[in-house]
Order: structure tokens, then sequence, then C-alpha cells
């Protein structure tokens, strides 16, 4: 299989598996979240479990607690990397001429300028949070090889990426091919990793932010 | 035949100066990248080349690549480099016809084995025995097999003959493949593009008559000093693709602008030619210019790489759809094992033994 | 039946539900937890990360729930919970947890922690792996009606003292009353001054009440020790005599996990809604006070704080309540740092007070708490929680520290507008 073919597959068969893989495997274990459901309860609400779930669904994202100089690097590097994360990927013109291709809209890009300074940023988060996570006793207490495979599935697309628009180290085609197979690896083990987080941290929040607004606790 | 004629000898009954020839040579090797002093170096070896005995074979092919080497049209010096060579058999260019026509073949077959160079355009059927393509009754194969035999080395012209090409895109009915699926043990130099680009005809021509060798190929087997960027790296329109402007339809503003073609399908980045170079129709232009993508002609599988308006970072096939089947199938098994889950937690409710104060007093 | 590993286990299954599932699923060992529970700002020891505590129930969610858990537990490849590793989990759940859910309010994918370490002591103690100190109190409770062995006798003695000083009538038994007032062991033990404070309170404003002599205790160690078994019978007496007496309201003394027992927890361990509502004290004062009918005629001068319950504040949502109260009578108050739903708790709740091998480490997250008032020239700290107090007491006396501690109701009580003649003398 030489390179050109080794693209078409990843782009195309290579793809639709991961994307397979993703949405079944996700569409599963979220519907299964919920399903497991909880009992109603009985008591006498004091507020509305609709208000807190959805308030907490989108204020956890912002809340910042009191930390420890170990916890506000967690948050800032933590925010960092999600951000430039999500920037490259939503905003870069040629994911977001992907999305066209596959629902059929797209959105404004943001400048070049823009991603290269996010996805640098986002690597360099994404190393201290390595780093952390090596020496932090916390960290290495609850880590296990999951939090490193999922580090190195979420960095590699990002790297490669980076690579990719400026042609580092190879060419074009490999760099365009090694850049899908990552996100295709982090495709195929988001459902099954901590990744699932990306979509039931939501659930999370909806069902904890639901106990607080039940009892009416204004957070 | 005169292939006992020098092609400076030629050259000169066809009253072309020795200067315009120096400056051909010249140009020659800034096309193949070789440094200056190598143009007197070519001069001199061209200048005394014996023209060698070339076999033109075309098999499945669309003609487009003889269509092509012909619009090296005179007086540029690639068509006179055609007077480098002794062309035996060409069934599209060649007067005789029928009989007379493989009749020349066999000939030169034999009068120069081992030496002649075969050029072959078109890919070649192999599935139901070859009947797909056949020539005075002989399949490709078979024709292919035996002219390789006598070959000094053989040049596959064409995405087709190099890669498979069209004949060869899914599904490939004819079972078409390339001339370097067959034969294993001739030199091979794969000449791409659909249709491939004149002068690098030409210039591995020129090389091969100047070196004696074929010259130094990548991993495609195509010549390194005409395949070895990409149309991208060597695009005008590059430095708008580095700073994220993009053309979004062909007659946007961005288009207008002449800003970079990916998002509109353009394959340059991943294809490997030297369109952007030494262009076309007698370096008038090429496509980008007349503002479509690059197609990626010249690599194999060109076909087979999505939609040509596809862009490269988009999907090469249908992933909405997998993925909307892929969501019932996850909302299915969620349902089903939810419902497992709930009878699971039924029954331990129901073997559940009260705890009471008792429990606590005594293990 | 004895408690054992599998009825443990079995318990486990059963109390996973979409929230823990949920938050198991979503946590991504950020280790911001631990920032947010004083076992670990006060020890730095890793191992009280809040979300730590629960890796036994994670894998049981992980064998019983997951695609992939499932799968090697077939194969046989997942490594089961063993006794040994419960036993070793025990001090982390019981110990070093006050359920005080303030890693609830940290995590940032919004895992609430508390909730799971609450059902986790479901399995726990069917497992057989509660501190003893914790068993002793609730078979205490469930055996002589009160954790601290106080029973109606106590309660009729502390009655007759309060019904002297204050000259009122301190209604028992009284059928068709609006409220019932539920006390804590502490109350009737210890901080006996609530009850004639309360008479006063409600004789100004004229609230029909009344004390049942066979549903006053309201403190359970039924929720603390992880029992819903327990906790329910705890809280049917409570719910019994409510509906004997007809009353509209039973009113929550000033102690969290009683009140998280009987507010939220009660109708969910009885298995129906009651038919009563039922109030927090300091809900039902500041309400009072809101209508006009709570009066004060002096205040305090002292330089006065509150300690937020963390039942009643964080996951109990009264903030201002409490602050409405003091501010009618502390014009020196001042808060706290982290004052309402990020408070510190007193490092007692959650039965940790009632489990003594959790001493040592108790006095050291207290100093979190003296940490949070050696920032503040405060003499005098309020609290609305009969369990806080004597943490207070007992780590302010460790710590040799002169602050006065005091209860909300009772702080009101005392400076009650044309109460003169019942006041204490």
């Amino acid at each position: 299989m030489d390179a050109q073919e080794l693209l078409i597959w990843v782009r195309g068969a290579g793809l639709q598996i991961a994307a397979a893989v993703f949405v079944l495997g996700m569409s599963y274990r979220m519907l299964h979240l919920l399903l497991i459901g909880r009992k109603k309860s009985l008591a006498e609400a004091r507020g509305s479990e609709w208000a807190g779930g959805l308030r907490t669904m989108w204020q956890r994202s912002f809340v910042l607690p009191k930390l420890s100089p170990r916890g506000r690097f967690t948050v800032v590097a933590g925010y960092l990397f999600h951000l430039g994360f999500f920037v490259t990927l939503f905003f870069l013109s040629q994911h977001i001429a992907l999305f066209r291709a596959v629902f059929g809209f797209g959105w404004p890009a943001l400048p070049r300028g823009v991603i290269d300074i996010a996805a640098v940023l986002s690597l360099g988060a994404m190393v201290a949070l390595l780093a952390h996570r090596l020496v932090d006793p916390v960290k290495r207490l609850l880590s296990d090889y999951q939090d490193y495979l999922t580090w190195a599935l979420s960095f590699l697309p990002l790297l490669t990426g980076f690579m990719l628009l400026r042609e580092i180290a190879f060419e074009y085609v490999t760099l365009l091919t090694l850049h899908i197979a990552s996100v295709e690896l982090l495709l195929i083990a988001a459902p099954f990793t901590k990744l699932a987080h990306m979509f039931s941290t939501f659930i999370s929040r909806w069902y904890n932010g639901a106990v607080m607004g039940f009892k009416g606790i204004r957070t | 035949m005169k292939e006992q004629e020098t092609l400076e000898q030629r050259l000169g009954e066809q009253g072309v100066s020795r200067r315009a020839f120096l400056k051909f040579c010249a140009a020659l090797a800034t096309m193949m990248a070789l440094p200056p002093s190598s143009a007197s170096a070519i001069a001199a070896a061209l200048a005394k080349a014996k023209r060698p005995s070339v076999i033109w074979l075309s098999f499945q092919e669309c003609t487009g690549c003889t269509e092509s080497l012909t619009r090296s049209h005179s007086p540029t010096l690639e068509s006179l480099i055609f007077d480098m060579i002794s062309l035996d058999y060409h069934h599209t260019l060649q007067a005789a016809s029928g009989h007379a026509a493989e009749q020349a073949r066999d000939e030169a077959m034999k009068a120069f084995y081992g030496k002649y160079l075969l050029l072959v355009d078109g890919s070649i059927p192999l599935k139901d025995g070859g009947v797909y393509s056949t020539i005075a009754g002989r399949t490709n194969l078979d024709m292919l097999e035996e002219a390789a035999k006598g070959a000094a080395a053989i040049v596959a012209v064409g995405s087709c003959a190099a890669f498979g090409g069209l004949p060869n895109a899914q599904p490939n009915p004819t079972g078409a493949v390339a001339v370097s699926d067959i034969v294993k043990d001739r030199p091979i130099v794969n000449i791409s593009g659909c249709p491939p680009i004149p002068a690098v005809i030409t210039g591995v021509l020129a090389h091969y008559l100047t070196f004696g060798e074929l010259p130094a190929l990548d991993e495609l087997g195509r010549p390194k000093a005409f395949y070895g960027e990409t149309i991208h790296d060597r695009c005008y329109r590059r430095p708008f693709y580095d700073q994220g402007k993009f053309a979004k339809t062909f007659d946007d503003e961005g288009a207008r602008n002449g800003w970079c073609l990916y998002e509109l399908g353009c394959k340059g980045p991943t294809t490997h030619n030297a369109c952007a170079t030494t262009k076309w129709n007698g370096g008038t232009s090429f496509p980008i210019e007349s503002g479509h993508g690059c197609i990626g002609c010249s690599e194999p599988k060109f076909w087979d790489a999505g939609s040509f308006y596809t862009p490269l970072s988009a999907p090469a096939a249908d992933v909405a759809t997998v993925a909307q089947v892929s969501m019932v199938a996850g909302a299915g098994a969620a349902v089903a094992m939810g419902a497992l889950d709930r009878v699971k937690k039924q029954k331990l409710q129901q073997s559940r033994e009260k705890l009471t104060v008792e429990d606590l007093k005594g293990d | 039946m004895s408690t054992s590993l599998q009825r443990g286990i079995a318990s486990f299954v059963g109390q996973i539900d979409g929230p823990i599932a949920s938050f198991f699923t979503s946590c991504v060992h950020c280790g911001l937890c631990a920032d947010s529970c004083l076992f670990y700002t006060e020890t730095q020891d890793p191992k009280y990360t809040p979300i730590h505590k629960l890796e036994p129930l994670r894998r049981v969610w992980q064998q019983e729930y997951t695609f992939w858990g499932k799968l090697m537990k077939k194969a046989g490849l997942s490594k089961p919970v063993t006794d040994e590793e419960l036993a070793e989990w025990e001090p982390l759940v019981y110990d070093s947890c006050t359920l005080c859910g303030r890693c609830s309010l940290a995590c940032p994918v919004g895992n609430d922690i508390v909730y799971m370490v609450r059902k986790m002591r479901e399995g726990m103690v069917a497992s057989g792996h509660a501190p003893e100190g914790l068993k002793g109190a609730t078979q205490r409770a469930i055996e002589l009606g009160s954790p601290m062995g106080v029973n109606i006798n106590t309660l009729r003695a502390q009655i007759k003292h309060a019904e002297k000083e204050t000259g009122l009538t301190v209604p028992m038994d009284v059928e068709g009353a609006d409220y019932m007032m539920v006390l804590s062991s502490a109350e009737v033990a210890e901080y006996n001054d609530i009850i004639g404070a309360v008479t006063r309170i409600f004789h100004q404003a004229g609230v029909s009440w009344t004390i049942a002599s066979d549903g006053f205790e309201g403190t359970n160690s039924g929720i603390q020790i992880g029992s819903s078994d327990l906790a329910a019978e705890l809280v049917g007496r409570i719910v019994r005599a409510a509906e004997r007496l007809k009353v509209k309201y039973v009113i929550s003394p000033e102690c969290g996990h009683a009140y998280t027992a009987l507010r939220w927890e009660g109708p969910n361990l009885i298995g129906r809604p009651y038919p009563f509502k039922v109030i927090h004290i300091i809900e039902l004062l500041d309400q009072l006070r809101s209508e006009g009918r709570l009066k004060t005629d002096s205040v305090d001068e002292t330089r006065m704080t509150f300690h937020d319950p963390c039942q009643m504040v964080r996951r109990g949502g009264m903030v201002e309540q409490p602050r409405n109260l003091l501010h009618m009578v502390a014009p020196n108050f001042v808060e706290m740092s982290d004052p309402g739903l990020q408070n510190w708790c007193c490092g007692g709740g959650g039965g940790v007070s009632a489990n003594e091998r959790a001493n040592p480490l108790r006095t050291r997250a207290f100093n979190r708490k003296k940490a949070q008032l050696d920032e503040i020239d405060a003499t005098t700290i309020v609290s609305a929680c009969s369990n806080c107090r004597t943490m207070l007491l007992d780590g302010l006396e460790h710590n040799h520290m002169p602050h006065e501690v005091v209860g909300l109701t009772e702080l009101i009580a005392e400076h009650l507008a044309d109460d003169k003649e019942g006041k204490a003398p």
C-alpha cells in the first residue's frame, strides 16, 4: 500500500470505521447512562431540578473555587489545553470544510495566526499537564495506564496537525495521513476511556446541579 | 531507419543552430535540477548520441498521453527531440497499419533486441484472460511480456501505465494493472499524469540518451527531478494557504482574489508533479492558474480519492450515513443493556435482606 | 444473615445508579477534588483525595456496568474487590469524609462525589466495614432511641427545667398543633437551653407547636453509617409521631444530618411522601422574622462570626437565613473566609464525631477552621448545628483558643423583645 492508498484509506474506510465506533460507542454509552436512571425523590422540592441541572451544565465550566498552587496549575493548564483544542478543532478553516462536508453547514474560521497560537498553547499545556501528572502525588495516585494513553491520543492529533500546517519533518501526504489516523484512534478510544467525559460531563453536571436545584441551593 | 546518424547531424539537417541546441541543453539541465555545468555535458553527450529504437505500445488508454506528447509542438525543441529517437512502432503516429505495422514492431524488436526503449501507455487488463483489450488478436499482457523481454528499459507513460489509472479505478471491471505489476525484471520509469507533461517525457528520454541510464527515481518509480516536489510546494497561491485564505466557491470573493483552492478540493498538497514549474501548453499555465484545483492525476488511485471537489481534510467516503446507522445501533444496544441492568437490579432488590441492628453487632 | 463481602458488593451494585455511572464515566483524574477536602489540605496525604475514597465502588461500576468491564470480568481479567480492600478503605470512607460536599462543588466535570460516598457507605456497612464507634452510636439510636443514650426521661427533666426558667409551658404531645419540634441528642443532653429558647420564641410569635414524646430525637446515625434500612427506622419514628399528632410541619433541629435525614432522605427512606412539611428551625425563624413575628430589642456588641453547617448551608441551601437572623442581633458580625456554600466543615460531620478512631485525624483537620478563625478576630462563633458546636468546642480547647460558641436560636432568644419576664436570670 503506497502513501496515496494509505491516505485514501484513512480518509475513507478508516474514517468510516472510526466514525462508526465513535458514534455507536458514544450513543450507546450516553444513552445507557441515562437509562440506568435514578429513583425520583419523594421529598418535597424546594427548587427546580432542571434549572439547577442546566445552570450547572453551563456554570461548572467557569467556577473557579479557591485553589492551592497545584490546583491552580491544573485549572490554568487544563483550560489552555481544552481551549486550544476546541479553537483548533472548530475554527481552523480546513476543519470547518470537513464539518461542512459531513453536516452540510459551516461557520467562519479564525485567522491562522490565532489557530497557531492556540495550538502552541494547547501543546505546551499538555506537556505541562503530563509532567504534572508524573510528579504530583495526588495525580500519580489517581492515574492508571488510561490517563497516559488518552493523553497521547489527544496530543497526537494536535501535534501532527501543527506539523502538517507547516510540513515539518515529513511530506504533506504522510503528515495528513498521520493526522487523520491519530484522530481516528482518538475517536475509536473515546467511548471506552475517560475521553467519554466529552459528553458525560454534561450528564454528570446535570445530575449534580439537579440535586442542588431540587434543594433550592443557589450555586 | 536513420539510426546511424547522430543527433547533431540531424539537427543540422533541420536547420537548428548549435547555439539553439546548447540553449535547449541548458533548459533541460535546469528542468531536471541538474547543476548548470551539466548543460555542456548534456550537449556533448546528446551531440554524439545515436538514436535508439523506440517501441511505443498503447494498451487500455485514451490516447491522451499521445495527444499530450504531440502538443510539445514545433518549433520548440521538445518536438525536435523526437528526432533523437527512432520511433519504430506507435500505432497512432505511424503511417503503417495492420500487418505492416505489426511487422515493423517485430523487426525492430529483433534488430535492437536488448537495446530498444519500450514506451507503454495505458493499463493492462488481466481479467477473463485479458480479453478486454487486444491488438491484432493478441492480449495486451501477451504483447507486453514479449516486448519487455528485449527492452533495455521501459517507460510507463501516463498514470494508466504507471499505476493503473482510470481503468484501474473502483470497481476495476477489466482487472486493469500497471506495467510494473507485470514486468519485474526490467528497469521501469513511471511518467505519471493524466496526461503527463510532454516536457517530462522528452526530459526523461534526453536523460537516458545523455547518461545512458534512467534518472533517479522516487519510491513510485517516478523521476525525482520532476516529481520531487508537490504542486502545493511550488504553487504561486501557497501564501494564501499559509494565511488560511481559501476560496469557498468558484465564484466568490476569494476565488476572484486568487486565494487558495484547498477547500474546493485541490489535491496539490498530496500531488507530486512539475505542473507548477514546467506548466502546460508551451509554458502558458497550469490548472490552478485557470482557477481550478489540482485533481492529483499523477498519483496512484487518484480516481478513488473521493470527489475532485472534496477538500483533502474532508472524508473521501460517506461518513454521515455510517454515523446515522451507528447512532441507531448504539441506541438499540443501550436500550437492551439498560433493560438487562434493570432486571439485574430488580433481582438484587428482591433478594436483598434488610440490614438490622443485629448485623452491626456481630461478625 | 450477617454482613459479608458478598452482601456489600451486592449493595454496591444496587446502589450504582445513573448519576454514579455518569460520575465515574466523567472523572478525568485531575485531582482538583483534593484541594476542596480539608482532610487532604490539612494532611497533604494524597489518599484523602475524595475520588480516591471511592475506588472499590468505581471498580464494581466498571465490572458491572461497562461494556469492557463486563467483558474483562467474564474473561477473568479484572481484579475483584476483596474484603481486605474494603477494610483498607473503611477509614477513607468513614474517618476522612464528613459528607460535607465541598468536593461536589469543586469537580469541574460535575461529579457529585459526596453523593457517591453516601451510597458507598451502604455497601461498606453491609460488608461489615463500618467503624465501631459509629456502629455503637447507630445501635444505641435503634435500641435506646438516641445515639447519646438520652431518653424521654432525660427530655422530661430538661423540659421541666426549661418551663421553670421561662415560666412558659412546653407543649408535649399536643394533637393538631401546627409545628412539631424535633431535637438532636446533643440538644437534649448538653445544649438544653435550646428548649427554653424555642419556647420563648414560639410564645412571642404565637406559633402553635408541640414536642412528641415518641418522636423527639432527630439525630440519624443510620444516614451517617450509610444504612437506609436503619435510617428509615429512625426517621420512621418521627414520621409516625407527626402523623399521630396530625401536625402540618415538622421542625428540624440545629443538627445538620438530622436535617438531611428528615428533609431530603426521609420520604425516600420510608418509601412515600410525607403528609406534612419539614422546615429547619433557622428557616422557620427567618420566616417569622420576615413576617414581623420575631422581634428583638437588644444587640450583642461582641465580634461574632458564623460557622456554616455543611448540611444546612452547602447541602441544604440556607445561606441567607442565618445571616438575616444574625444581623438582627450582632452588629459586629464578621464573615470568615470562604463563607456560605464554600465554608469548611468543622471536621466532625457525617459520623466522624461518633468514630473515636478518627479523633487524631479530625483534630488535624480542625487546623483549617483554626486558620479561618485566626484570620478574623471574632470572639464568638455562632453556629446552627449542635454537632458543629461540639466539634468547634473540642477543636478550640485542643488549640487553646478562647472563642465562645453559641447556637443561633439561643442567641436570638436572648435578645427577644417584650419577653423580659421570661428571660433567664
